[in-house]
């Protein structure tokens, strides 16, 4: 369908607002980080070029390595954990009851508060020298862990107040998918004397597969670009046991003024994330149900 | 009806008459007074009305000049000074820490204020304390005319001491004097207050280190030098007074900051700057300071700050002239005097007079008495990743992942790699 030239217009001018700070504030500068990806550049004076330099120098770079790892292993531990606690509040508010609204509006409240909020309150609950949880558990006669002062708990403190945080808007995405479900299939399944639970497994959990997949390319795509908590709650500490690709990327560029090996992180990052959303994309045919 | 007419518009073109003379004046004025820019993280938060005291003085005395006044929080500076830098926006005259300053002037962003005080017939450099006056010099080049200067002693608390039945620290203790009176202390403070807080970083590192009697780079800035056998002694030093639980660890501390934990009287002995005087004027117990315990040979800090100017400047006489001013001239060195704002790095030491009879601390000389022997920062291009990676294996040290030798070995390998590409 083509467009009269009276439309074509009456069109610009609506995407205009949103398509010029796009291509100001987001496409220009993506292009200007690719090219200075093949120079250096320390911010002081001009960038020098140096072609695939800075992309070799990346694949010796332990510092890189550690935070793709880590990187990875934040995805590990807070999809599941997220997406648990998401989908069991989304069942749990599935339905209309006195302070239900209400209930949603708290579980949702986390998702719109500063992440600098929300990370110094968790470093507080976890604060190793009387916070709230070693506080309890002292009261067991447990002493409690250092948290994000030990690198074997360092990750964990700061993937539980993430889970937390979001844990509102993946609820949110999968309660529309339930709502969406016919409540004739449902119906059809309990005459047919299916439990509640070949309900949920047979019925349910299928067909909120679209949901899922919507919840889990974009919590990807948001998660392997984490940062915020993590430059709030441990820098990247201790030791590195907490150091992720982006946090690599701002000390690069800003505090060591490497500006063109940041930029080439940053490519490599978008190109990690561009394979994982392809391959997500063509593997969603043989588990996503759209009936 | 035809009089109120005619009033009407001789009021009016009198109107616009009176409005274009203004207009006129204004522009004229404006063009005759060249405006700089001064960039400042100092002054943030505590000083900014002192500096635009300074700056009216300024004024007043160069009525054709006026200094336009852009602050940020030293946390934010660094970053916003680059991105304007990069961006074309260098501010005319900005302020640099001499850790920062070889990076700027290596990069070819500052100005050579030689050409600007030499035709200046009244400057003369002695007006200056000669140290902090050398250090920005790079090359032959002076880019920076120093404005502050500032040093870490040992604050003590006077009660814990006192309760516990321990000596006060004195100006002639060495580290075995710290490490007894830390032992003694350990032995009667309650649990959560601690005899000594001296953190295992970079910046305590290459301080103890000089107190060792080594060196952190060759002469040549190619070759760490810091795995050495001083390195070695130094870090053990500072690792083993955590261990032996006169430190607190991170996990002891959580969330309290350091300064925050002397100012609650937990900490006896407290390794700090003295920019924390003011903080520490209202603390509940009597405290004091002395200067540092030394290793082998005493040692310590002596950090400056500079007014620098931009290479790219269109005003380079006039950032040249309140460089000079904010930094030397006598008003601008009372109003820093009066306010506590660190301490001018100026030779004539009957002007600073007013800050030694100020109190607490009682024994303030001993600021002065640590400048005697200043260990400067090891400062390369790569700063502050040479600190980061430093600082890393340090804590790998303090936490007992890797040996000490260890630990300075892979530091020196990491340091080397990064001087390689100077």
């Amino acid at each position: 369908m083509s467009l009269k030239s009276g439309q074509s217009r009456t069109a610009a001018v609506f995407i205009a607002p949103s398509l010029i700070p796009l291509v100001l504030f987001l496409i220009l500068p993506m292009l200007a980080a690719g090219v200075l990806s093949f120079t250096t550049w320390d911010l002081l004076s001009p960038p020098t070029w140096v072609g695939f330099e800075n992309f070799k120098a990346l694949l010796h770079d332990a510092n890189f390595r550690n935070a793709l790892q880590n990187t990875l292993i934040f995805i590990a531990g807070y999809l599941p954990l997220v997406y648990i606690l998401g989908l069991s509040a989304a069942l749990a508010l599935d339905r209309k009851f006195k302070g239900s609204m209400a209930l949603r509006a708290a579980f949702f409240l986390p998702v719109i508060t500063s992440w600098v909020i929300v990370a110094l309150l968790w470093k507080w609950i976890l604060n190793p020298n009387g916070g709230v949880v070693n506080s309890a558990l002292h009261l067991f006669g447990i002493q409690g862990p250092g948290w994000w002062t030990s690198k074997s708990w360092a990750m964990i403190s700061v993937i539980v107040p993430s889970a937390w945080k979001d844990l509102g808007w993946v609820m949110l995405i999968l309660l529309a998918g339930l709502q969406a479900i016919p409540p004739e299939y449902k119906e059809a399944a309990a005459i047919d004397g299916a439990s509640k639970r070949q309900i949920l497994l047979h019925i349910t959990l299928p067909l909120l597969t679209p949901a899922s997949f919507f919840v889990l390319v974009i919590s990807l795509i948001n998660n392997f670009q984490v940062f915020d908590q993590i430059w709030i709650m441990t820098s990247g500490g201790p030791e590195g046991s907490t150091s992720v690709i982006v946090e690599q990327i701002v000390k690069n560029s800003f505090a060591y003024g490497k500006m063109g090996y940041a930029s080439a992180m940053s490519m490599s990052l978008f190109a990690i994330i561009m394979a994982v959303t392809v391959i997500q994309i063509r593997l969603q045919k043989k588990w996503v149900n759209y009936a | 009806m035809k009089g109120m007419k005619s009033k009407f518009w001789a009021a009016g073109i009198a109107g616009l008459l009176i409005a274009s003379v203004g207009l006129v004046s204004n522009t004229v004025a404006a063009a005759s007074k060249t405006t700089i820019n001064f960039f400042t993280f100092t002054a943030v938060p505590d000083h900014m009305k002192d500096l635009q005291a300074m700056v009216a003085a300024f004024e007043k005395k160069n009525p054709t000049i006026h200094v336009n006044i852009q602050s940020a929080s030293y946390a934010d500076y660094w970053t916003k000074l680059k991105t304007r830098v990069a961006g074309n926006q260098t501010p005319d005259a900005f302020e640099l820490n001499y850790e920062n300053f070889v990076t700027y002037a290596a990069a070819g962003t500052l100005l050579d204020l030689s050409k600007e005080s030499k035709k200046d017939k009244s400057f003369k450099k002695s007006i200056y304390y000669g140290k902090a006056y050398d250090v920005f010099n790079l090359r032959g080049k002076q880019y920076g005319v120093p404005a502050s200067f500032s040093t870490v002693v040992l604050y003590y608390n006077k009660d814990l001491f006192k309760a516990a039945g321990v000596e006060a620290p004195k100006a002639n203790w060495d580290w075995s004097d710290e490490a007894s009176a830390s032992a003694a202390l350990k032995a009667k403070l309650p649990a959560g207050t601690y005899a000594d807080f001296q953190p295992t970083q970079f910046w305590e590192f290459y301080k103890v280190l000089g107190q060792a009697g080594g060196s952190f780079l060759s002469a040549d800035k190619k070759t760490a030098l810091f795995n050495k056998q001083p390195g070695i002694n130094a870090l053990n030093w500072l690792v083993g007074k955590t261990v032996a639980g006169y430190t607190p660890t991170k996990a002891q501390m959580g969330t309290l900051a350091d300064d925050a934990m002397f100012k609650a009287g937990k900490i006896a002995m407290y390794h700090s700057g003295i920019w924390l005087f003011d903080s520490f004027k209202d603390a509940p117990f009597g405290w004091d300071i002395a200067v540092e315990p030394g290793g082998v040979s005493p040692g310590n800090h002596f950090f400056a700050n500079a007014v620098v100017a931009s290479a790219k400047s269109k005003y380079p006489n006039a950032s040249w002239k309140w460089a000079q001013f904010m930094t030397s001239d006598p008003a601008a060195i009372k109003i820093r005097l009066g306010a506590n704002w660190e301490i001018p790095a100026i030779s004539n030491k009957a002007t600073l007079s007013s800050y030694l009879s100020k109190t607490p601390p009682a024994n303030r000389a001993a600021v002065f008495e640590a400048l005697k022997n200043p260990v400067t920062p090891p400062v390369i291009r790569q700063q502050n990743e040479m600190q980061d990676v430093v600082n890393a294996w340090l804590e790998k040290a303090l936490n007992g992942s890797i040996s000490v030798t260890e630990a300075l070995n892979s530091a020196a390998k990491d340091v080397n790699a990064i001087l390689a590409k100077e």
